[in-house]
This record gives structure tokens, C-alpha cells and sequence, in this order.
């Protein structure tokens, strides 16, 4: 990946993180997240790879949102449209109850 | 020429040598319209996430094909009259195939520039691991 394009999973990796501690209720630990993608080099989301894919739907069956997941803009773009495209064919759920 | 994944669901009550000839009937339609078959991908029987008529699981066939477009109207067409295929779904990919070959030559490029100029000492200041930003910021001023 670019250059940019790791740098935004950098600067994500100080983005969001676990509520700890819980004493003085301000206090946050915060987890360093960083994005997959990035760290393995992934060009290309595909849609077939329902495994994948199926670890960032919760179970409501949404797409895990960046703050969670810690996944860098340009990956989350392509994996929001990776599991759009397997929703419609039915390897991903549009709905899970 | 474009490139184009076309993923079709056939149902499950199909027989398997009669997905054979389904597919090869197919793959036909988008030859004969001038397209060219790269790869048909066979991913065998699955379950389906949600039900699709009253079918719960079906046989997924991925055609990677190369051609202008046009083809892909009459393949289409094709499929929705096929009560075989209860699925289908085409994805342009050839622009997502050069922008990742793109991503990976810059990477290649990246790597092979860092490791030249390490090598012949262009950068005078060694390259800081990641996490010590600050230390090195101030180490600067």
C-alpha cells in the first residue's frame, strides 16, 4: 500500500478504545488498534471470502464501524463494498436476529 | 477490454451433470458475443446466508471474463430466464485489479528506495523505529 495509505492506519491506531479502569469515569486505556489490512498488505478485499468478511459483521449483521475496528478509511471503504456486494449474494446476511 | 466477475447461484435441486451443461451453455453465450472466458471457478455447494426463493442452499460458479461489456446484457438476460440460476451478480474488476497492482508497485518501489538509500547513506540521520516520534522530534530541535 502507499505511503498515505498507511500513515491513515497509523493515525488510527490512537482512534478509539476500551473504557478501563471505570473509577474515576474519565479514565480510558486505550488500546492501540491498527488496521489489518494494512499490516497484511491487503490490495484487494474480495467479496467471495465470506470468513473474512464475516468478521467484521456483529451480530446484528452491520458492518463493524472503523472506531471498533480500527481498519484504516481506504480498507473500510473496501470492505464496506465487499460485504455489500456478498450480502447480495447471500454469502454474507443482510440481517441476523 | 474490461474485466468482469459474473457470480451466479445455481438451485440445489439441479443435477450435477446438469450444471455441467449449464454452464458450459453460459460460458458459450458470452464466447459467442465475442467475450473471453479467463477462468471458471467452480466453488461447489454452500449454504446460503438467507433463503432465496424457498432454497436454503445452492452451487456458486464464478466466470472471470474479459471483454467489451455488451456480452454481459445477453448473459445476464440469459440467466434471468434460466429458472436454474436463483442468483447472480456482476462485478467490473479490472480497476480494482490495476489500482492493487498499482499499490504493490509503489510498495515494491517503497521498499526498494528505503533499502537503497540506508545502503548508500543518502539519509544521514538513522531511520527511526516506529513509536519513538517524539523522542526523535526532539532530538531534531
Amino acid at each position: 500500500m502507499s505511503s498515505e495509505h498507511r500513515d491513515h492506519g497509523r493515525r488510527d491506531d490512537r482512534g478509539g478504545g476500551r473504557q478501563g479502569g471505570g473509577q474515576g469515569g474519565r479514565r480510558f486505556i486505550r488500546a492501540r488498534k491498527s488496521c489489518r489490512f494494512c499490516a497484511d498488505k491487503v490490495d484487494y478485499i474480495d467479496y467471495k471470502d465470506g470468513r473474512l468478511l464475516g468478521s467484521y459483521i456483529p451480530e446484528r449483521g452491520k458492518i463493524l464501524p472503523r472506531r471498533i475496528s480500527g481498519t484504516c478509511a481506504p480498507h473500510q471503504r473496501m470492505l464496506a463494498t465487499a460485504i455489500k456486494r456478498a450480502r447480495n449474494c447471500a454469502i454474507l446476511p443482510f440481517t441476523l436476529d | 477490454m474490461r474485466v468482469f466477475e459474473v457470480l451466479f447461484i445455481v438451485a440445489p435441486n439441479i443435477e450435477e451433470s446438469d450444471i455441467d451443461t449449464l454452464v458450459t451453455q453460459l460460458s458459450d453465450v458470452a464466447t459467442n458475443q465475442g467475450a473471453q472466458i479467463v477462468k471458471i471457478d467452480r466453488m461447489g455447494r454452500r449454504r446460503l446466508a438467507y433463503p432465496i426463493g424457498k432454497f436454503n442452499d445452492g452451487h456458486y460458479v464464478v466466470f472471470t471474463i474479459e471483454g467489451s461489456g455488451a456480452e454481459i446484457a445477453e448473459l445476464e438476460r440469459r440467466m434471468r430466464v434460466t429458472d436454474a440460476v436463483i442468483r447472480y451478480i456482476t462485478i467490473r474488476i479490472d480497476e480494482d485489479l490495476k489500482r492493487a497492482e498499482k499499490f504493490r508497485a509503489r510498495r515494491a518501489a517503497h521498499a526498494a528506495a528505503s533499502a537503497g538509500s540506508r545502503r548508500g547513506s543518502r539519509r544521514a540521520e538513522p531511520v527511526l523505529p516506529i513509536g519513538d516520534d517524539e523522542e526523535g522530534d526532539e532530538e531534531e530541535a
